[in-house]
């Protein structure tokens, strides 16, 4: 569990939060220039606060008002950071052990042999990093961090730097981190998909100010959270559990208000998957739709509404278990005469979900 | 002819001290060196523009003013001579290490500014990746530092020991010219131009110190290629 209450002057504003990161992945979510990196430099120690306190597990790493100043290399905090920063003069091998050397724990081959076999760097260790990919570079940075044994990990954007064929190869590799490693994990993105595919608590920071925080399904879709998630990135999770397979490459997934039709063949039956449903991506209709080529349709009901300064309305639906966004004009909303309570439709095309937006629930 | 023939004993013997002092000049300010440099090129302290000055000064001021300098704070009456004499027997005063002390001072600059220039290449989000894996600044500096700086290091080495090799100025003036004593391959090249007949030795002493000169140059490229090719992870 980590703590951070933080007050740094930036140029041009205030940084001035103060979160809980519990187990498991903290997004912190914000646009460029919101404060999120310095949030996570004063975690690990390479900046150091005006005012505030850190501490994991009730240990205190900083605590301005009782001076106490934890120096980075004591922290046992593993970070990840965008460029990779790997060593060019060490082999990846080398690269993988160096935490290891100052940590004072004694060798572990089976350790060892397991981070590197979770994240498919077996072939690379003797490589110099010179001579690896983009995405490669981060899996072996990840690999580094967790190899230090650290009580925290810290991860900067690490894949805005790589295009999204290498996204979404690393991004199993990141929940599987979250799923087996008992470490917490703090998550800096501004890319909501990101954020939506492995979070289990979310952040959003705001010209440096905390503006939503709670758990992932529950911040993801909440109407009020939209202007700062941007209206043509915001969206829902829903949770389901893979059906079968159909014949003609489709995948039925059923969740809590009915069954889903996914493209292309997911995970075995059987395995719990986690779905983002864009808001934009959301049609609406009081009577359940005939002759419409759109697959999936949830009986919903409309739990709350946001008018937003445009012609937009966010909704906010509760289909059984599940919250879903929807984004439709403010006509239509009057047309349909939508107020919280009102029983509807909520029609998406199987198409609009993208291979990127199904991930393992965490 | 072997070259033992092929140089008299004068020649030889100063071409034996001066790589001597030159060797011992580069090994002994190679330390110091790599610390000056670290703290310029890192330090953030508040006389770190006269640290810089102190330490360019050998390159600015007459030769001759700077072996005059050494001769009042080394010589066996300054206040370090005399201090070092006294307490551990330590005299350079017209000895060979005068001359190898003469040499240091004189290529402390240029192996400084090799090395600062090479720390200042290195990038510093590497060392904090250090620290955040558990170095201490030590340990950053030994295992991430240095290793990116060594084609740095090598570089401003060769650089001092052909300087050293051609200090002629302040080692004159701080420890004369005594032949098997201080007398270096320039001192020797001075003192056969001033007696009839020497200009034979003088000029194999020349081509001697051409072959020596365009070697190191040679054996640093080589060695800096190399080292920047390991580093560089092909």
């Amino acid at each position: 569990m980590l703590h951070v209450s933080l007050r740094h002057a930036l140029s041009g504003f205030t940084l001035d939060v103060d979160f809980t990161a519990p187990a498991g992945v903290t997004a912190l979510f914000g646009r460029s220039g919101s404060g999120k990196t310095t949030v996570v430099n004063a975690v690990a120690g390479l900046l150091q606060p005006e005012q505030g306190r850190v501490a994991i597990n009730g240990g205190d790493l900083v605590d301005t008002a009782r001076r106490i100043w934890v120096p980075p290399h004591k922290r046992r905090v593993g970070y990840v950071f965008q460029e990779g920063r790997l060593f060019p003069h060490l082999t990846v091998r080398q690269n993988l052990t160096y935490g290891r050397w100052f940590s004072g724990a004694a060798r572990d081959a089976a350790e060892f042999d397991r981070v590197v076999s979770l994240l498919g760097i077996g072939g690379l260790l003797g490589r110099h990093p010179g001579a690896l990919s983009g995405g490669e570079k981060q899996r072996v940075a990840i690999g580094r961090a967790l190899l230090s044994r650290p009580r925290l990990l810290l991860m900067d954007e690490p894949l805005a730097a790589l295009d999204e064929a290498r996204k979404s190869e690393i991004l199993p590799y990141l929940e599987r981190i979250r799923d087996e490693e008992d470490v917490p994990i703090l998550y800096v993105s501004h890319s909501i998909a990101e954020v939506a595919r492995l979070a289990t608590t979310v952040v959003v920071l705001d010209g440096g100010r905390v503006v939503r925080a709670g758990p992932a399904a529950d911040v993801l879709s909440d109407p009020e959270a939209v202007p700062a998630f941007g209206v043509r990135q915001a969206g829902s999770v829903l949770t389901g559990r893979v059906v079968r397979h159909h014949p003609d490459d489709l995948t039925e997934v059923a969740v809590s208000a009915g069954s889903l039709f996914l493209p292309g063949r997911l995970a075995e039956p059987g395995t719990v998957v986690r779905i983002r449903i864009e808001a934009q991506d959301v049609m609406l209709a009081r009577s359940r739709p005939q002759d419409i080529s759109a697959l999936n349709i949830l009986p919903a009901t409309v739990s709350a509404l946001r008018r937003g300064e445009g012609p937009g309305v966010v909704v906010q639906l509760q289909a059984g278990e599940d919250r879903i966004l929807a984004r439709i004009t403010r006509r239509s909303a009057d047309a349909l005469g939508l107020e919280p309570g009102t029983l509807c439709f909520a029609i998406t095309k199987t198409v609009s979900v993208a291979p990127v937006d199904i991930g393992t629930p965490g | 002819m072997a070259p033992m023939d092929w140089l008299g004993p004068a020649e030889w013997n100063a071409l034996a001290l001066s790589l001597r002092v030159s060797f011992w000049a580069t090994l002994v300010s190679l330390p110091p060196g790599i610390l000056v440099a670290h703290a310029l090129a890192r330090g953030n302290f508040p006389g770190r523009q006269l640290l810089n000055g102190i330490v360019h000064l050998p390159l600015i001021l007459p030769p001759v003013v700077t072996g005059y300098l050494l001769l009042l704070t080394f010589g066996t009456r300054g206040p370090i001579g005399g201090f070092l004499n006294e307490t551990f027997g330590i005299v350079f005063a017209f000895r060979w290490t005068g001359a190898a002390l003469a040499a240091g001072v004189m290529a402390f600059p240029l192996m400084v500014r090799a090395i600062r220039l090479s720390i200042e290449a290195v990038d510093p989000k590497l060392e904090q990746a250090g620290a955040t894996l558990g170095a201490s600044r030590v340990w950053v500096f030994l295992t991430v530092t240095l290793p990116l700086i060594l084609p740095g290091i090598i570089a401003g080495s060769i650089l001092a020991f052909a300087k050293a090799m051609g200090e002629f100025g302040a080692t004159i003036t701080f420890v004369s010219n005594i032949p098997g004593q201080t007398q270096t391959v320039p001192s020797a090249i001075y003192a056969f131009l001033q007696v009839p007949g020497g200009e034979s030795s003088a000029l194999r002493l020349v081509l001697i110190s051409v072959a020596v000169a365009m070697t190191a140059l040679l054996v640093s490229e080589l060695v800096a290629t190399r080292v920047a090719r390991r580093i560089g992870g092909r």
